[in-house]
């Protein structure tokens, strides 16, 4: 349990000094506030969602994935096939859903490592003017409502916004609609099948957005671990002749590598779970729906066990990154230890 | 080890850009994407079914129709800012009129199909609980003394304005047709055109009496229709439940006939939600042809007798007829004759300083 309550201060950071002075009684008192708080907001809609999920027993929540197939010998009426062919449709949509996010998160993850480590990097390591302003700028995802990020972007890039007129005009090609076509038509054998014009209510707006709501957990991992190593380990490098990528990967990355993947686990959890600023720019249409989205639609059409089973793997994601979070804090603290 | 992966990143990176200069020209099928408003989820996903596989037989070429819920506001302000919908479904007039005025689609548009642009209708009629026990039937039951009324809002739910108009006239005692035959039909529509002056705007004892309901029987205002229906299902608010007849019949259908009847007023709004093509995109990627196609195969036969299988009347009279059972017919008055149209209805009650906002003070 401390572990938890303590994640607040990234991995690295100077290990909390044991509060060992109140009362015994004070001391429970605490400890009692806290263990019924935690039950009454977190544990008891966690179990909930779970509880909700199986209302329909294994097989039902088994369903909202893998869609019953009807057997080809049955006679069905034609309420029946109707709602064969729905829970097939349910399921295609939830599909696409969750491959959606994975996709979201697997461009956004590399992206803010890189810009993670070269913001926590000019905000630690160098000294110039209007850093203190660079530092609050990287915070600004953290304060800033969601929605009102997703609408910053529609004001952007929508047809009446900023970069409006080109924005709109944009065609670009869906990534992963790559196709194997063949040599016959042109000299690639791969072709996109399908574009998209735009950026705003597109895939792409909702990478952007998603880049946007995550942006300062890479940085904000880094920045007091690079801060508390200073530019010493590096600056004995260079003088010694290496290449800064070289300083880089020998020196500043090893040094790094676990408050990064902590980093790099908050962005993932951020990424999957985001909804206000997605639902924004997404447009509303289905095959734009990541899985927080998705779960919403379902509710919205009454369809309580099925949104319930798709928050169920949101939150066992959620469980597992706790799990990897406070390994990674252990792991760190031991190191710093020893 | 780390620095091979990156440059590895590198190069796939650059391969997909050069991949997507070379070859953005090809499309192996038709998209359309269909915006509309929240209670047409599940009529358009059946027929855009049907009409893929009419277009299909028809031209040989698939097509794949994306579609986008939400308010009919809402979803035409997205439309506006650059959502590109082929083609719009909303549930009022004023909603399409809002997009004509940014300019994406051109004057006109009620004419280019049959009846004012709307293949369907609905209407607004009542949800209460098992058995009626506070005996709701016609509009006046309303106002009985600890009646509690769930609505949408009308200032963001196109629902909830349908509902407000419905209130409105009917209080009014407007000049009412008979929908289900095909003169009353035509009589409605010849109405409609020559309507000229509008008397319900000066009723002020019908505003007195809205301003009443709305201040004094309704606890809350959700921000759209399907809100409402779940604050009066899901978690059991108020005595009875303003919304569309479709969405009545699915709230009926999802939570089960013993919980619920449907009670049908004296005489209640033609509620009619119109559709149109959206110009300036379907011009820009070429699909014109199967976006107009698309609108009007939902006059078709079959799709008119999807519309009423799901609850909608459909302008079809022999289809209107099959479903008479679940859609009786009760006298409607329209919003064109009553009203004078969704310009004129929008800019007086829904507008910001306008009828509503002065009757609605939710504090007292």
């Amino acid at each position: 349990m401390a572990g938890v309550l303590a994640s607040k201060a990234p991995p690295g950071a100077i290990a909390a000094r044991p509060a060992a002075t109140e009362s015994a009684l004070g001391r429970r008192i605490l400890i009692g506030i806290t263990v019924a708080f935690l039950t009454l907001f977190i544990l008891i809609p966690l179990i909930n969602v779970f509880h909700q999920a199986f209302a329909k027993g294994l097989d039902g929540y088994l369903a909202v994935f893998f869609p019953p197939e009807p057997d080809p010998n049955a006679v069905l009426n034609y309420s029946q096939k109707r709602r064969l062919a729905e829970a097939a449709t349910q399921a295609t949509r939830t599909w696409h859903s969750i491959g959606l996010t994975v996709a979201v998160a697997s461009i956004v993850i590399p992206l803010n490592v890189i810009f993670g480590l070269a913001a926590a990097w000019a905000t630690t390591k160098f000294e110039f003017r209007g850093r203190t302003l660079l530092t609050v700028l990287i915070d600004l995802p953290f304060s800033v409502s969601p929605v009102v990020a997703g609408l910053v972007f529609v004001l952007l890039l929508g047809r009446n916004g900023i970069f409006g007129d080109w924005a709109t005009q944009l065609v670009w090609p869906d990534i992963f609609s790559l196709r194997w076509v063949g040599f016959g038509e042109s000299f690639w054998p791969l072709a996109f099948e399908r574009t998209h014009t735009g950026i705003i209510f597109t895939p792409l707006a909702i990478v952007i957005a998603t880049i946007f709501v995550t942006f300062p957990f890479v940085a904000r991992s880094l920045a007091p671990l690079m801060a508390n190593l200073g530019p010493d380990e590096e600056t004995a490098a260079l003088s010694l002749g290496a290449s800064g990528w070289r300083t880089f990967f020998k020196i500043t990355l090893p040094n790094v590598k676990w408050a990064l993947l902590y980093g790099v686990i908050l962005t993932l959890t951020r990424a999957f779970g985001e909804f206000g600023a997605v639902s924004v720019v997404s447009g509303h249409i289905d095959v734009n729906d990541t899985m927080p989205l998705r779960i919403e639609k379902l509710w919205n059409e009454y369809n309580n066990q099925a949104a319930f089973s798709v928050a169920s793997v949101l939150t066992f994601l959620a469980l597992v990154s706790l799990v990897a979070k406070i390994a990674i804090e252990w792991k760190t603290t031991n190191e710093a230890k020893r | 080890m780390l620095k091979r992966k990156f440059l590895a990143l590198g190069a796939a990176l650059g391969l997909v850009g050069l991949l997507g200069a070379g070859s953005t020209a090809m499309a192996a099928e038709v998209r359309l994407l269909n915006v509309s408003y929240d209670p047409t989820r599940e009529l358009y996903t059946q027929y855009n079914e049907l009409f893929s596989k009419t277009w299909k037989a028809k031209t040989g070429d698939t097509v794949k129709i994306e579609q986008s819920h939400g308010g009919s506001g809402k979803q035409a302000r997205s439309v506006i800012d650059g959502l590109n919908a082929d083609v719009v479904t909303l549930a009022l007039g004023w909603d399409i009129t809002a997009i004509e005025r940014a300019g994406l689609i051109n004057p006109g548009w009620e004419k280019k199909l049959p009846n004012n642009a709307s293949p369907y209708t609905s209407t607004i009629a009542f949800l209460v609980r098992k058995g009626n026990p506070k005996g709701i039937k016609d509009w006046k039951d309303l106002w009985k003394p600890g009646v509690q009324v769930i609505t949408a809002n009308p200032k963001t739910s196109g629902g909830a304005r349908w509902v407000y108009l419905a209130l409105w006239g009917a209080l009014a005692n407007a000049r009412t047709h008979d929908f289900s035959t095909a003169q009353g039909q035509a009589e409605a529509t010849a109405a409609g055109a020559a309507a000229k002056d509008f008397p319900v705007y000066q009723n002020a004892e019908v505003q007195a009496l809205i301003a009443d309901l709305f201040n004094n029987h309704v606890p809350v205002l959700d921000a759209g229709a399907r809100g409402s229906t779940v604050s009066f299902a899901q978690k059991q608010l108020g005595d009875v439940l303003l919304n569309w007849e479709n969405e009545l019949w699915l709230a009926r259908d999802e939570f089960g006939p013993e919980k619920f009847d449907i009670v049908y007023p004296s005489t209640s709004i033609l509620t009619e939600p119109p559709v149109a093509v959206v110009d300036k995109v379907v011009d820009r990627d070429g699909a014109r042809a199967v976006a107009e196609a698309y609108l009007q195969g939902l006059y078709t036969p079959e799709a008119q007798d999807l519309a009423g299988q799901l609850h909608y009347r459909p302008r079809n009279l022999d289809a209107l007829k099959k479903y008479s059972a679940d859609l009786p017919n009760i006298p409607f008055f329209t919003i064109d004759e009553t009203f004078g149209g969704w310009v004129k209805a929008q800019t007086t009650f829904f507008a910001d300083g306008g009828a509503f906002d002065q009757i609605y003070h939710p504090s007292k």
